[in-house]
């Protein structure tokens, strides 16, 4: 019987891992389908500096005081009680019980109380963030962004963990029920399970044994689906948030990115030596997510959705189409796309990200405020987007709206955006005027 | 040469100062706003009052001087704006300007930021750094009463560069009453013109940004907005018109409330 079990569990976590490695081989490619022109300038120190701050604290999260309390529940509970994932990978394998019970008596009862505390801060967590997503009336949750699939995932990840959870209680309640018979391991009280022990005391003792086992795999098989899941889903910025905050940025934000290539051409123009490593591009600005930077890509895995960005994007608030949050998705979206057609062996569509995605009135209604990337908890910059596809219209469409065209025509004739003739530049202090 | 008041200004451009041989201590950026923007234009002439008031050295591009580009560059046309720094930063080097002071806080973003990968590398300084600084110096001292003041942070100048401070420093030494609104410094919300919207209709929607932030300034209900941006200061005073309370509060850059209480 054991080695039976034993063997499927063996089974079961190789497929996962096989998938899991698939997957991220999968986003991997992807987001290494972007330009290589993108490379932080950040030194070392501010980049572990940010990864220990903003990525392992959660510092840019507390500007919303109460989510920030409750994910940052969820998030250490995650981690702890990962601790127990261990005890249960290797129980699995090795056909033993509850293995770190080695740990002696008063040792393994405090570790398995902990975890139960934060399996309970998890529980509380969850109920609330199911709440405040689908009960109050909380504005950026209800993006018509949102509809369909990111709502239902979100949810979904919450449900998830909530059953995880009652498997973890559960399984422990009925092991200590089970320890009051003879012939069971004994390996303690647990704290906080052992007040679901009245839930369980009818039954008998192969009840009882069934009611712990199916709990132990429905928790672990649990984890396994999660950790799968988690790749197709907003939840995948709990791995991607790391890299994504060691190599951003930590210049001005007003600072908008250089495009050497157009140096390069405007030097060639005036019979000026070009700089010939950096290579020309097949297309200035971004008409498709092949023209953005991997580092663009990354950002777009990491997001969580959360939705700060649009709640604080001036244009959003005021109504317009623009919202930060559906430029990331949809980004993400187009590579997942991109990536499939890959792997079918399509070479290509006839669909690009601008266009197909984002909207020409999206891309324009953006003030570069930077307000969206002040107040993203993972360090992701929407504006660079917008400003690479307004690049795109500009360089290689020409289509900008015509009111833009004639400050451009101002600017090239007059040198001003306005259509003052350049001699008046000096009747201020000329006092002709 | 002669402000609003009939005081006459002392203004030199750097080709003057070429000739006489001399190095000014500042290049004063006046930016396209402060040279033909009628408003603005007010807000030029209060700097150099306090600037001629304090005897300090500094000379303008004058005619020389072009738009830095940054409309050019937020509108997506990357070219038109390189061809506009690289023309300014070779008469900016051509003059071997060192230190630039700038009153629009999109020319200071651009000089300060984007002008040195093109090669043009200068000591960039806004006006509310520099006001601030001789506020700090003691060579600054203006008369102080318990009007109430609202600060509205430019974006380029708080988000983009982070100086939320100077400023609202400059701001406390004329009045004991500064209030914030509620969405300030880092939070502080767009007046609509940025990312070159000013020079073109907004998309459509419910309502226009500059009025969203008239709601902000009307829970405060001061006496006095100020700011420290030409493109704020015409949004702003825009929307105050459009909600006719311009009888009520008036818009003006922290330059006029300096150079209006001098001491």
């Amino acid at each position: 019987m054991h080695i039976i079990s034993q063997l499927c569990f063996i089974t079961l976590l190789t497929l996962s891992v096989i998938i899991i490695y698939r997957r991220f081989k999968f986003i991997n490619r992807n987001i290494l389908l972007g330009k290589k022109n993108y490379s932080s300038n950040t030194d070392k120190k501010t980049r572990i500096k940010n990864l220990i701050l903003i990525a392992f604290g959660q510092s840019k999260m507390f500007k919303k005081i109460v989510p920030a309390i409750l994910h940052l529940m969820i998030y250490s509970g995650f981690i702890i009680i990962n601790v127990e994932i261990i005890e249960i990978i290797l129980d699995g394998i090795l056909g033993t019980h509850r293995i770190f019970n080695v740990l002696g008596m008063p040792f393994y009862n405090v570790f398995i109380s902990i975890i139960e505390f934060f399996v309970l801060l998890v529980i509380i967590s969850c109920v609330i963030f199911l709440i405040r997503r689908n009960i109050l009336n909380i504005k950026r949750f209800k993006s018509i962004e949102l509809k369909g699939w990111p709502i239902l995932d979100a949810n979904l990840i919450l449900i998830f963990e909530i059953i995880l959870m009652i498997a973890i209680l559960s399984m422990n309640a009925s092991d200590l029920v089970l320890q009051d018979f003879e012939s069971y391991k004994k390996t303690g009280n647990f704290y906080f399970s052992s007040v679901l022990k009245p839930l369980f005391i009818n039954f008998d003792i192969q009840t009882l044994i069934y009611i712990e086992r199916i709990a132990w795999w429905i928790h672990i098989i649990g984890i396994f689906l999660f950790a799968i899941y988690v790749t197709y889903s907003k939840h995948l910025h709990i791995f991607l948030g790391f890299p994504n905050i060691y190599h951003s940025n930590e210049e001005n934000l007003g600072k908008i990115n250089n495009m050497p290539s157009i140096t390069n051409e405007i030097k060639d123009m005036l019979g000026e030596k070009v700089n010939e490593t950096i290579p020309t591009p097949d297309r200035f600005g971004a008409k498709d997510i092949t023209d953005l930077s991997w580092k663009n890509i990354l950002e777009s895995y990491s997001c969580s959705e959360c939705g700060r960005c649009t709640a604080v994007c001036p244009p959003n608030i005021t109504g317009k189409k623009l919202s930060p949050r559906k430029i990331m998705m949809d980004v993400r979206d187009r590579t997942d796309e991109i990536g499939i057609n890959i792997d079918k062996k399509i070479k290509y569509d006839d669909r690009s990200l601008v266009g197909d995605y984002i909207s020409k009135e999206e891309i324009l209604a953006c003030t570069s405020c930077n307000a969206c990337v002040e107040e993203c908890p993972l360090k992701i910059n929407p504006l660079d987007i917008i400003i690479e596809c307004r690049r795109y219209y500009a360089l290689e469409e020409s289509s900008l709206p015509s009111e833009w065209n004639a400050m451009l025509q101002n600017i090239e004739t007059n040198y001003s955006p306005w259509k003052f003739p350049i001699d008046e530049r000096s009747k201020w202090y000329k006092n002709e005027d | 040469m002669k402000d609003q008041n009939g005081i006459k200004m002392k203004i030199k451009t750097i080709n003057d100062f070429m000739i006489s041989n001399e190095d000014p201590e500042i290049l004063f950026w006046v930016g396209c706003a402060g040279s033909f923007d009628d408003r603005y234009k007010k807000v030029t002439k209060a700097f150099v009052k306090i600037l001629n008031k304090l005897k300090i050295n500094f000379a303008i591009l004058g005619e020389e001087e072009t738009c830095t580009g940054d409309p050019a560059r937020r509108a997506g046309n990357e070219y038109l704006f390189q061809m506009q720094a690289l023309n300014n930063i070779s008469t900016l080097n051509k003059y071997n300007i060192k230190k630039i002071v700038t009153m629009c806080p999109h020319c200071f973003n651009t000089i300060k930021n984007e002008y040195p990968e093109l090669g043009g590398s200068y000591i960039v300084i806004h006006h509310s750094e520099f006001l601030d600084e001789l506020i700090k110096e003691g060579r600054l001292i203006s008369k102080k009463n318990n009007r109430k003041i609202t600060y509205h942070d430019s974006c380029y100048l708080g988000r983009g560069n982070k100086i939320y401070e100077a400023p609202r420093n400059v701001i406390r030494t004329i009045t004991n009453n500064l209030s914030e609104m509620s969405r300030s410094k880092e939070n502080g919300l767009c007046c609509g013109a940025g990312g070159s919207q000013i020079f073109k209709e907004s998309e459509s929607g419910k309502a226009e940004i500059n009025i969203e932030r008239i709601k902000d300034i009307q829970k405060v209900d001061p006496d006095t907005v100020a700011l420290a941006c030409p493109f704020c200061l015409t949004m702003i005073n825009d929307g105050i018109k459009e909600k006719s309370l311009d009888k009520k509060i008036e818009v003006k850059d922290i330059t006029e409330l300096i150079a209006d209480n001098l001491k």
